[in-house]
């Protein structure tokens, strides 16, 4: 198999203080596929985000995208060269209306070109129409409310369409589950069914195992900000370092 | 308010689609909507007409308002893009500086020294505040709290740029009726143009900063480069400021960066509502005349004024003119609680 890489990591570490929040971990992603991180509290998986997103810059190792090293690159660079991430506490405009929260994403680089009529296009229209493929009713208020007065499910998914407006190529999301009631998640699933077969990759943190194993083909877990297991989710759920550092290394000892 | 009892407030019919759009049916409806503004630019505009009602001593502090409300125009611009600013007097200064340069040592008029100090005196500024746009909160404002004082110092020990002494004896405007007269058309003009560039969609990726900076980092956007623009954008009004000041009194010393002209348009903001910027024009025109009616008052005059501050920071923090919106906009009334029950 001569799959193309998509996005190499080797030997990310990050210190904060004396805590080793990420600890030398590498991983690839090919084109065509999509990781899931999981591991309990703490165990690094947002910084390691952060590190590939620019957010934060890394102590050591590399991020390789494309073949080109963009280690500690610069956040809205990374968004340009089409790496789109959301964040797990939201993080929308509250004092606008909700549609417009994406006409900054709209007005990047990147979009902007892609734009119908050039950088004169209707960026309203194409903001309307990405609530819509999030699950903002297009006939009801709810696109045109002020953000702070949406419920959380609604600002985690306007998060999403934030990602999405923004045409990436890998999309990285951290915890878009968290804080969703079941028919939320169960009604935003196919919408990342849906990203997945347009040909996006897609990076996933997720602590709700169920959904994410039927989004993603390969997991990774981490705990105290080691990598402990990589594979196909039904291999890492089988693992033992998987099992102990959920359900602690007690369990073993008692059985 | 009796127990039992809750303050409602609804909008009136004019205003009851959203906060910007208005449902228009009469002539008596679009008077009621334009009046308030109508007045406020009529009434600016006729000010410098009256020079024989008013006295020329109270035309000069109109124009000082004016200047002021510049400067607090810019703060506002500042603000909006969660730039907190201490230091308008650099702003303000740096525009003084420029078109004394311009005057003295090359020798332009004030049509040509004017226009181009602003735009120099702008730039000047966005530069030496670029390396800094990245810190936030106190800490730019810090910052932007010591570049006048900073620059002070330098022009005191240098001697450059008449030291001291600064420039004197430099072209005369054509009269204090004109320059009451630019003024407060700049203002206006400022003002609105403000007002529209919000609206756009450019604007509104600066708010956007004010609201969250790491969201727009995610969304694409360099916030440094943004707010770069912005500085500058906020820059030209406080220069402009600054060198039509400059020429009215005919001297540029290092009085223009004076601890005051930062401070008054901080507080004509604070008074007329952070963020608004028809509110930082309306505090300057309340607070300039006010502290200069307290002259009579001798060394109290700063007490009073304090105090009036208090008051409005702790009493009415939303300032003058969103409370004036929100008066002029809504119906009050008092409705029992048990209504809400059935």
């Amino acid at each position: 198999m001569n799959k193309k890489e998509l996005l190499k990591v080797t030997g990310l570490c990050k210190n904060f203080g004396g805590v080793k929040a990420v600890d030398n971990v590498s991983f690839t992603l090919y084109e065509g596929e999509s990781i899931g991180v999981i591991g309990p509290n703490g165990s690094g998986k947002s910084t390691l985000i952060n590190l590939i997103t620019g957010f934060l810059k890394p102590d050591s190792g590399t991020v390789l995208y494309k073949g080109k090293n963009i280690t500690g690159i610069a956040p809205y660079k990374a968004v340009n060269i089409g790496i789109a991430r959301s964040f797990q506490m939201v993080r929308p405009f509250y004092n606008m209306e909700a549609y417009k929260n994406l006409i900054v994403p709209l007005y990047s680089p990147r979009v902007k070109k892609q734009l119908k009529g050039g950088s004169y296009g209707d960026r309203d229209e194409v903001a309307i129409q990405l609530l819509e493929d999030v699950g903002f009713e297009r006939e009801s208020q709810i696109p045109y409310k002020m953000t702070g007065s949406l419920p959380h499910g609604y600002l985690k998914r306007l998060e999403l369409a934030r990602v999405l407006s923004l045409e990436p190529d890998l999309v990285v999301l951290d915890e878009l589950f968290s804080g969703m009631s079941m028919s939320e998640v169960a009604s935003t699933v196919p919408i990342l069914e849906r990203i997945l077969k347009e040909g996006r990759n897609m990076i996933m943190i997720e602590h709700r195992i169920r959904e994410l194993f039927r989004i993603v083909n390969k997991i990774i877990c981490l705990n105290f900000g080691k990598k402990i297991a990589e594979g196909t989710p039904v291999e890492v759920m089988q693992m033992k370092e998987v099992k102990e550092a959920y359900l602690g290394s007690e369990a073993d000892s008692i059985a | 308010m009796k127990a039992g009892h809750r303050k409602e407030r609804i909008d009136r019919g004019i205003k009851v689609r959203a906060d910007e759009i208005f449902a228009i049916s009469s002539y008596r409806e679009i008077l009621y909507l334009m009046g308030p503004r109508l007045l406020a630019i009529m009434g600016l505009l006729l000010f410098p007409l009256f020079r024989d009602v008013t006295g020329a001593y109270w035309q000069t502090v109109g124009f000082i308002a004016c200047i002021i409300a510049l400067l607090a125009l810019s703060w506002n611009f500042l603000f909006s893009v969660g730039l907190v600013s201490l230091g308008q007097a650099f702003f303000f200064g740096v525009g003084a500086y420029f078109t004394g340069y311009f005057n003295h040592f090359l020798g332009l008029g004030p049509l040509f020294s004017i226009p181009l100090a602003t735009v120099c005196g702008a730039v000047l500024c966005t530069i030496v505040i670029f390396p800094v746009l990245r810190l936030r909160g106190i800490y730019f404002a810090l910052i932007t709290f010591a570049l006048p004082l900073f620059l002070m110092r330098i022009i005191e020990a240098t001697g450059y740029l008449g030291g001291t002494e600064g420039i004197s004896g430099l072209q005369r405007l054509p009269g204090l009726t004109f320059s009451v007269y630019v003024s407060v058309v700049v203002v206006l003009a400022v003002t609105f143009i403000y007002l529209r560039f919000f609206d756009t969609d450019y604007g509104l990726v600066l708010r956007a900063i004010h609201d969250n900076d790491m969201s727009v980092l995610a969304g694409g956007l360099s916030v440094q480069w943004y707010k770069a623009q912005a500085v500058f954008i906020a820059a030209l009004p406080a220069t402009f400021a600054g060198a039509l000041m400059t020429h009215h009194y005919r001297i540029v010393g290092m009085p223009a960066f004076a601890m005051e002209y930062s401070i008054l348009p901080l507080t004509a903001a604070v008074v007329g509502g952070t963020g608004t910027f028809a509110g930082g024009v309306l505090g300057a025109f309340i607070l300039v005349p006010f502290s200069e009616m307290l002259r009579a008052f001798g060394t109290l005059r700063i007490v009073m004024y304090s105090a009036l501050l208090l008051l409005f920071v702790v009493g009415l923090p939303e300032g003058i003119y969103r409370f004036a919106q929100r008066k002029y906009f809504q119906f009050e009334r008092i409705v029992p609680l048990e209504e809400e029950k059935q």
